[in-house]
């Protein structure tokens, strides 16, 4: 999926979208461009053909640092076995109100 | 991980009904599969753009020009959806460009046929994209996530390509006689077509059940022609077109239409290079290839300009 430009063909994009105010910016795909304006140009023709969005952010995939995709993977399970985090570890009685 | 354990991963998460995503270990006849399938899909929307294009500058109102236009940019936009979902899995989209005008990979056979009137517009919205949208709904959930997503995005489009097709028959057939006579013609030519577009019968399609199993396809090339016809017939009716089966008929035991077999010979013939435009067609991808190099080539070198200028300053 990397692409640095050297080779004949344009570096690869990551395109996020913004739906609306208010909203974060969403992965929506991918294209071809060979600088970062044309990219921007070409991912508002391709991906908000009808008011999809109303900002872009496009990205080198090659700039990307991704973890591994396995959700199983040890780098997450940190966050499994801190059950102290949520809410709903703590008893609080119930005629208790607004908590 | 060895692969015993990684292919243990990928079936549970197939048998979940989980999405796989591009980083994923995956066998490596599901990702051919994948490739061959998406690309196939992507070349057949770029494709497609030829038979309505051919009209454009023929359109009988701005109105009806300006809902083309768009219409086949769609068909452009799907096409690049295509082929970026076929990247994740680690093919150039060069290349595919370069294996479908080099005719090593095939598009929909639906392609092959010319268009030959504006009805043939309204028809292709109509049978074309209803069964392309057949077709496309259950590859939503298709296992392979960037594949899903971008057929997501086709389909909310689609709508608009069936619906815009529809219409233009259903202002015709409210026309003059000969233009109910270029509706009732147009449907004649491209009812066996569309039916084609399923691909070959259950008997005879012997990739349908590993796909299956690997939630690519939902549902089996029969039953989804099946689903067409049913959701067909009353349309047509309601235009007042005869669709061209005399074995058209409703089977209440079964609860479907009962209808005749496509011509398979000619489909073979059709998807192996011999339906009355694929030289017509390739031919024009190529030279639109050809002739866009000069561009390709100049917004590199402005891109490269801009990128030494920015190092040097």
């Amino acid at each position: 999926m990397s692409d640095d430009g050297a080779r004949r063909g344009w570096p690869l994009y990551e395109v996020f979208v913004r739906g609306k105010r208010g909203l974060n910016h969403v992965h929506v795909g991918s294209l071809h461009a060979p600088d970062a304006e044309m990219a921007l140009h070409n991912a508002r023709d391709l991906y908000t053909r009808r008011n999809e969005g109303v900002s872009i952010w496009v990205v080198k995939a090659s700039d990307i640092t991704a973890s591994s995709p396995d959700e199983k993977d040890p780098f997450f399970a940190p966050s499994a076995d801190k059950v102290y985090r949520h809410p709903t570890f703590y008893a609080i009685p119930e005629d208790v109100p607004h908590l | 991980m060895d692969e015993t354990a990684l292919a243990a991963h990928f079936d549970a998460t197939i048998a979940g009904d989980q999405r796989i995503e591009p980083r994923d270990w995956m066998p490596e006849a599901y990702r051919r599969t994948l490739i061959r399938q998406i690309a196939q899909h992507a070349h057949s929307e770029i494709i497609g753009m030829q038979p309505e294009g051919n009209w454009i500058r023929r359109a009988p109102s701005l109105r009806r020009k300006a809902i083309l236009l768009a219409k086949v940019q769609d068909e452009a936009g799907h096409g690049l959806y295509l082929y970026a979902a076929a990247e994740t899995l680690g093919v150039d989209r060069e290349e595919l460009t370069e294996k479908l005008i080099s005719g090593r990979q095939k598009y929909s056979s639906i392609f092959n046929y010319p268009t030959l009137s504006y009805a043939d517009v309204g028809v292709i919205g109509w049978l074309v994209d209803g069964a392309a949208i057949c077709n496309q709904v259950p590859l939503c959930r298709c296992s392979y996530g960037p594949y899903a997503r971008a057929m997501v995005r086709i389909c909310k489009e689609e709508s608009f390509h069936q619906r815009q097709g529809y219409e233009l028959l259903l202002a015709m057939v409210n026309g003059t006689d000969a233009q109910r006579e270029m509706v009732q013609e147009s449907t004649n030519r491209f009812w066996w077509p569309s039916l084609m577009m399923f691909g070959p019968p259950d008997g005879d399609s012997p990739n349908t059940r590993q796909s299956m199993d690997w939630g690519i396809k939902r549902h089996t090339n029969d039953e989804l022609r099946q689903r067409f016809v049913d959701m067909t017939v009353p349309q047509a009716e309601a235009l007042g077109v005869t669709l061209p089966d005399p074995g058209l008929r409703w089977n209440a035991e079964r609860g479907h239409y009962d209808f005749s077999e496509p011509d398979w010979d000619e489909f073979k013939a059709v998807i192996s290079g011999s339906g009355p435009c694929n030289a017509q067609r390739l031919a024009q991808r190529r030279r639109a290839h050809e002739e866009g190099a000069w561009v390709r080539a100049a917004a590199q070198a402005y891109a490269e300009k801009q990128a030494s200028r920015t190092a040097a300053a």
